[in-house]
C-alpha cells in the first residue's frame, strides 16, 4: 500500500475544522456537554468535609471524567462520511486523487484533535478548580499520580475508540440521526468500565488498567482496519454495494 | 499531442444487481473533443462518468483513460489528470468559494496553489466573490463555482454532468460560453446533457445512449443518416398544379403539400435541387416567399432513435 499523503489528509482535516469554525452549534456542543459533565465531581469535591479525605484516598472520581473523551467525538465522527453524502459534497471529493485511507485519517485527525484537547482542557479546569477551591486535604486525596497519569494515558485511546466507531458506522448508514444514535451507543461499552471503575464497582488494579489499555489499542487497530474495509466508493456513491472489487 | 485518443471505452458495461445501466458500450474521444452524451434519465450518464472516473468499477469491458488503463491500481493516477464536475455542485456551503477551492488544490496537490485558485476563478468570473461564502450564491454562481473547482488542476478530460441543470437560461448561457473558452484552450470535455440545444451548440460529437449506444457522431451526421434531406417551398398562392412543377426537377425524388401554399420537397441533392427548383417555380410564375432547405434539429434526431428503442420489434 502506497504511504498516504500528508498534503491532502491535511487538506481534509483543515477543511473539517473551518467547517466547524463557521458552525457555532457544535463547537458549543463540544466545549457544553464536557463543562456538564464535571459539574457533579466538582460539586462532591466542595461539599465533602475534611474528614471525607480519607475515604476519598479509596475512591477513583477522577476515573469518571474519562467518558469526556469518548463522549466528544462520537457525534463528530457519526457525521464525517454520512453528513457528506447527505449535503452532497462526497461525490465531487471522492473524484479527486485523495485515497481512501488519507480520506479517512483527515477525517479521524479532524475529530481527534479536538476532542483530545476539550478533553485535556476540561480535566486542567476540573484540577484548577479542586486545586483553587476545594479544602486542600480533599484536593491532596482527590488529585493523584497515577490517576493523573491514567488519564492522560486513556484519553487519546478512548477518544480514538469513539471515532473509529463513529466513523465505521457514517461509512455504512444511509442517515445523520441514525448513524449518531448508533455512534453514541457504540461509545457506551469504555464509559461503562470508567464509570464502573469510578464507582468502586470495580477496583483498578495494575492488571487490569494494562489490560484496558492494550484492549483499547487493539480495538482502535481493528476498529481502522474495519472503517477502512467499510469504506466503499461505489456503495457511498450510489447506495448499492460493489461487488467485492479493489478500490483505490 | 499524441495521436491516441484521450478516452477510448470497449464494451464497457455496468449492472447494480439485475439491473443494467450501462451495456456494451464503445466510443472514442479525441484530444481537444466535446464530446456529448445524450440520453433520457436512466439512460447510463451518470454510470458512464462516474465509472469513467473511477467511482464505479465497470462489470465488464474496458477503458483507457489519458492513455490509463481504467483498474483499481491506475485509480490515484487517473482521477489525478481527470476532473469531475457532478451535476449537484458540492460545495461546502459555509466555507468561502476561494476556501472550497483550496482544499480542492491541495487535494490535487497542484503546486502554486494560490495562483492557480485565482486563475480558476478569473476563467469562471468569480474572483469578486472569492470570499463569499458558497451558501450565499445563487445556483448558477455555484454551478460556476463548481467548474472553477474543477479546472483547478488543468485536466486533460473534464467530465461535465449536467452542468445547466436546473440553471435559468442566463445562468445557463454563461456556462456555455465557459464550455466554449474551455474549448479554446483544448480541454477535451465529456458532457452529459438533456438539453439537445446545449449538445447541438456545443459538442463536436455526439453519442446517444439509452442503456446501450443508439448513435455516434457529429450532429450533422445524424441528421443525414436518419432524415433524408428536403427543401420547404412557400408561395403567395398555392400552386394550380404543383406535381407539373416539381415533377420535372432534377434531385427532386418526391414532394407534399404540408399547408396552404407550402411544400416539403424530398431531395437526393442539396446542391443541384434548390436552384432547379427556383427555377421551376419562375417559370411556373408562382410568386416565391422562400425557399431553403429544411433543418432536422438534434432533437428530431435524439426523439426518432429513443422512439426506436420504445417500438415493439415486429
Amino acid at each position: 500500500m502506497m504511504k498516504p499523503s500528508t498534503r491532502r489528509v491535511r487538506a481534509i482535516f483543515r477543511k473539517e475544522l473551518r467547517e466547524y469554525r463557521r458552525t457555532g452549534s457544535i463547537v458549543g456542543t463540544m466545549a457544553v456537554v464536557p463543562l456538564i459533565f464535571i459539574i457533579a465531581p466538582l460539586a462532591r469535591a466542595f461539599a465533602l468535609p475534611v474528614s471525607a479525605a480519607a475515604t476519598l484516598r479509596h475512591e477513583n472520581l477522577l476515573v469518571y471524567l474519562m467518558a469526556i473523551p469518548a463522549i466528544v467525538p462520537a457525534t463528530l465522527a457519526a457525521y464525517s462520511v454520512v453528513g457528506e453524502r447527505q449535503q452532497g459534497t462526497l461525490e465531487p471529493i471522492l473524484t479527486t486523487p485523495l485515497r481512501r485511507e488519507e480520506f479517512l485519517l483527515g477525517k479521524a485527525l479532524a475529530s481527534f484533535i479536538p476532542s483530545v484537547v476539550v478533553a485535556y482542557a476540561v480535566f486542567a479546569l476540573f484540577l484548577a478548580c479542586v486545586e483553587l477551591f476545594a479544602q486542600p486535604v480533599i484536593a491532596s486525596a482527590l488529585v493523584r499520580g497515577p490517576e493523573l497519569l491514567a488519564q492522560l494515558a486513556f484519553t487519546p485511546l478512548l477518544a480514538g475508540w469513539s471515532i473509529w466507531a463513529g466513523i465505521a458506522i457514517s461509512t455504512r448508514s444511509n442517515d445523520v440521526r441514525a448513524a449518531q444514535q448508533l455512534a453514541g451507543l457504540a461509545s457506551l461499552p469504555p464509559i461503562a468500565i470508567t464509570s464502573l471503575i469510578s464507582y468502586n464497582v470495580i477496583h483498578p488494579t495494575l492488571r487490569l488498567v494494562l489490560g484496558f489499555g492494550i484492549a483499547l489499542l487493539l480495538l482502535n487497530r481493528v476498529g481502522w482496519r474495519i472503517t477502512s474495509k467499510a469504506f466503499d466508493r461505489e456503495r457511498l456513491v450510489t447506495g448499492s454495494r460493489s461487488r467485492g472489487e479493489r478500490q483505490t | 499531442m499524441s495521436d491516441a485518443p484521450a478516452l477510448s471505452v470497449l464494451r464497457l458495461s455496468k449492472c447494480f444487481g439485475e439491473r443494467v445501466a450501462l451495456d456494451d458500450v464503445s466510443f472514442e474521444i479525441g484530444h481537444g473533443e466535446i464530446f456529448g452524451l445524450l440520453g433520457p434519465n436512466g439512460a447510463g450518464k451518470t454510470t458512464t462518468v462516474r465509472t469513467l472516473g473511477t467511482l464505479l468499477s465497470p462489470t465488464s469491458g474496458s477503458a483507457v483513460i489519458t492513455g490509463i488503463a481504467l483498474a483499481p491500481e491506475n485509480g490515484v493516477a487517473i482521477r489525478s489528470r481527470i476532473s469531475i464536475m457532478p451535476e449537484s455542485p458540492g460545495l461546502y456551503l459555509r466555507l468561502s468559494v476561494a476556501e472550497n477551492l483550496e482544499a480542492f488544490a491541495e487535494l490535487y496537490q497542484v503546486p502554486d496553489a494560490r495562483s492557480r485558485i485565482e486563475r480558476a476563478l478569473r476563467a469562471v468570473h468569480l474572483i469578486d466573490r472569492a470570499n463569499d461564502a458558497c451558501g450565499t450564491l445563487s445556483k448558477g454562481l455555484r454551478q460556476r463555482a463548481a467548474l472553477g473547482r474543477a479546472l483547478l488542476s488543468d485536466p486533460e478530460v473534464l467530465f461535465l454532468d449536467e452542468p445547466t441543470s436546473g440553471l435559468d437560461p442566463v445562468a445557463a448561457r454563461d456556462v456555455h460560453e465557459l464550455i466554449d473558452e474551455l474549448r479554446h484552450r483544448g480541454v477535451t470535455i465529456v458532457l452529459t446533457t438533456h438539453r439537445l440545444d446545449e449538445a447541438e451548440r456545443l459538442c463536436d460529437r455526439v453519442a446517444i445512449l439509452n442503456t446501450t449506444l443508439r448513435a455516434l457522431g457529429r450532429p450533422d451526421e445524424l441528421r443525414e443518416r436518419l432524415f433524408s434531406k428536403t427543401l420547404s417551398v412557400r408561395t403567395v398562392a398555392p400552386l394550380p398544379d404543383p406535381g407539373a412543377v416539381f415533377d420535372a426537377c432534377p434531385a427532386v425524388d418526391a414532394w407534399r403539400e404540408v399547408g396552404t401554399a407550402s411544400y416539403s420537397l424530398v431531395v437526393s441533392d442539396s446542391i443541384v435541387a434548390p436552384p432547379a427548383v427556383a427555377r421551376a417555380l419562375v417559370s411556373a410564375g408562382a410568386d416565391v416567399l422562400s425557399l431553403g432547405e429544411s433543418h432536422h434539429s438534434l432533437e428530431d434526431v435524439y426523439l426518432e432513435l429513443i422512439d426506436q428503442g420504445r417500438r415493439p420489434t415486429p
